[in-house]
């Protein structure tokens, strides 16, 4: 397949403001017709400046930002291929369900006529049928959102951008409103970028995420790779929990690198890879066992229980080993009797399998 | 130890008959002083009203009750003059200083410029300065610029006085809205001039309306201003009433009173009761 030309581009983007608060510090993204796309980051990483600089809310300082082949310099954010789901969704509380969904096509002067068959299309796609009447405050946190979405959908935007959309609304239905953006998109086929802090919802939703820190990107990655293959630290203990080791020195052993550890020992690498200074590794892949494993090729450790949280499905035990650094790990309670089994003070032997650990360079 | 028992009992009821320990209104003590301050503040006005029905010409002491004097007042062709006057100087007065007010009130809000702080400031000065400093300040002006005393000159002054109180309530009014609802509105392809009419000013309208109902009752009551910059033939409706009680106090300007009252009660409860019904829909949205 050809190289497709990327609906957003993104070119050494630079925000600053007041002249000296770099919100976004010369990011470079690429961004696929119909990829569902997700900017990770704690709050003040940039991801929002970012998103607002794409609607035109912001100006960069430096740097381009084409959308369609198309330098967005000076383009107005109401002449933009562009449409925004807001974090507080926006809806304008003295109109209707329709009017409010209608409110993009008025302004721009669609005869009424078609104005009324895409509302109702608009309607049924968000599944709002029988609202449509409905003043804004008479709607649930979610109905609103489907507003919110059906507002700017109905704009047929080339993107669309979600900042925050699900953080206002309970654990449940933001879980049940993950699936329902993901269908959406599938089924509109408009590339949506959606701007959050929560990294289970970026993992669940995008084809791809950039992973944001201090204004920079990070990574850019789809999610199994970002998890289980992290460029850095700072990544590697953004996205989930992870034990970091350093390395203190590296060897070199023909097809692969052997890097001391002090806490595990020399530890074989391979395929061989220089300049590595840390090695991670995920709680969910060490396994906890009260003897010594006898299988070869383990990354074995002693540790001491220093405290077990239970969490219902899993438990995640935290240990000490003899030399003071601290190991998490996750255990899933597959029968009933396995989470009683550690106690706190107890020494047991964690083990696991050296394709296991990911390598990192900082 | 019975007596123990007793004493506890009449703690508890004590206790009961109060919401909470910080309740005082069932306190006689205190029940005593709100009827007091209620009294000191309303007889005056209650009795005002009473006499207005007096049958007396002298008007002080109870005679019998009568209509006479709303009639006579009704039929005084001076007062209506003075009435007119009141409505078309409160009226576009009203109209100029809505506009004016809501436009800086908006400002305000909206903008942040080098010393906003002090601007603020300066422009709600009038509020609190003292009513007879503006009247002579106006007067001076008017004198220094050579216009001629008038109700041109009574409304020019009662735009400048109002125009700070509808600032106030639209800069509070504009404080609860949420700015992103006019970003959403520009990013769905409105312009910045339709964004304006259809989002921010369906948001400012019972401000809007409350400002100018506050800046109407305040025109249409005037006193000090009004009696500095008015000149021949301008009479307002108080600078009526005023110069008819120099004469003699008749129930006549009671009657005329009590009907400025009623008006202006009527207006300030509107107003009160447009700004909670706003202020409750917004708490819903």
């Amino acid at each position: 397949m050809a190289e497709a030309r990327p609906i957003i581009s993104i070119q050494d983007v630079t925000k600053r403001f007041g002249g000296t608060v770099l919100a976004v510090d010369t990011v470079n993204l690429d961004i696929a017709e119909g990829e569902f796309f997700a900017l990770l980051g704690p709050s003040g990483c940039g991801k929002t400046t970012l998103l607002r600089m794409i609607a035109g809310f912001e100006t960069p300082t430096e740097g381009a930002i084409l959308i369609d082949g198309e330098d967005m310099v000076g383009i107005e954010p109401n002449h933009r291929p562009v449409n925004m789901v807001f974090q507080s969704y926006a809806v304008f509380p003295h109109m209707t369900v329709a009017e409010n969904i209608a409110y993009g096509l008025k302004v721009v002067g669609t005869p009424r006529k078609e104005i009324d068959q895409r509302v109702e299309e608009a309607i049924a796609l968000v599944r709002l049928e029988g609202l449509e009447a409905r003043k804004p405050d008479m709607l649930s946190g979610g109905q609103r959102q489907r507003v919110a979405l059906a507002r700017a959908l109905i704009k047929q935007p080339k993107v669309l951008l979600l900042d925050e959309p699900l953080s206002a609304l309970d654990a449940k239905l933001r879980e049940a409103m993950q699936m329902e953006l993901v269908n959406l998109q599938h089924s509109v086929g408009i590339t949506f970028i959606i701007v959050t802090h929560d990294q289970h919802e970026a993992l669940s939703m995008a084809d791809r995420i950039a992973v944001m820190g201090d204004g920079r990107v990070l990574q850019v990655a789809p999610p199994m790779e970002l998890y289980e293959y992290p460029s850095s630290t700072a990544v590697a203990d953004f996205i989930g929990q992870v034990n970091i080791f350093a390395v203190e020195g590296a060897e070199d052993g023909g097809d692969c690198v052997v890097l001391r550890v002090p806490e595990l020992g020399d530890v074989r690498l391979d395929p061989p890879k220089g300049g590595i200074s840390h090695i991670a590794v995920r709680p969910e892949k060490i396994r906890l066992g009260v003897a010594e494993p006898e299988q070869a090729g383990l990354v074995k450790l002693r540790a001491r229980v220093e405290n077990v949280s239970y969490g219902g499905d899993q438990s995640h035990v935290f240990l000490r080993t003899a030399d003071g650094t601290t190991v998490s790990v996750r255990v899933q309670n597959v029968d009933r009797a396995l989470s009683s089994v550690v106690a706190r003070g107890d020494q047991v032997w964690l083990s696991w399998q050296a394709k296991d650990i990911q390598p990192l360079a900082n | 130890m019975a007596s123990v028992a007793v004493r506890a009992e009449r703690r508890r009821r004590r206790a009961l008959r109060r919401a909470n320990p910080l309740d005082y209104s069932r306190k006689t003590w205190m029940r005593l002083m709100m009827g007091g301050v209620f009294l000191f503040l309303y007889f005056p006005i209650v009795s005002l009203v009473a006499f207005s029905f007096n049958d007396s010409k002298r008007n002080i002491t109870w005679q019998g009750f009568t209509l006479r004097y709303y009639e006579k007042a009704l039929d005084n062709t001076q007062l209506h003059d003075a009435f007119l006057n009141s409505l078309i100087v409160a009226s576009i007065s009203t109209s100029v200083s809505t506009i004016l007010g809501g436009m800086l009130g908006l400002a305000l809000y909206k903008f942040r410029f080098p010393v906003q702080g002090p601007y603020e400031g300066m422009v709600h000065l009038p509020i609190v300065i003292p009513e007879i400093c503006m009247a002579v300040a106006m007067v001076a002006f008017f004198a220094t610029m050579d216009i001629p005393l008038g109700l041109f000159t009574i409304t020019v002054s009662h735009i400048a006085f109002s125009i700070p109180f509808v600032a106030v309530v639209i800069r509070a009014r504009m404080a609860g809205f949420d700015r992103s609802l006019e970003e959403a509105s520009f990013d769905l392809g409105a312009s910045q001039w339709q964004t304006f009419w259809n989002v921010t000013f369906p948001y400012m309208k019972p401000g809007l309306v409350a400002g100018a109902l506050l800046a109407f009752t305040l025109s249409l009551d005037d006193f000090v201003i009004t009696f500095f910059t008015s000149g021949p033939g301008s009479t307002t409706f108080p600078i009526k009433i005023y110069s008819m009680v120099r004469f003699s106090v008749t129930p006549e300007v009671n009657a005329a009173s009590t009907a400025l009252i009623v008006a202006t009660l009527a207006l300030t409860i509107t107003a009160l009761v447009i700004q909670s019904r706003a202020a409750r829909k917004s708490a819903h949205g």
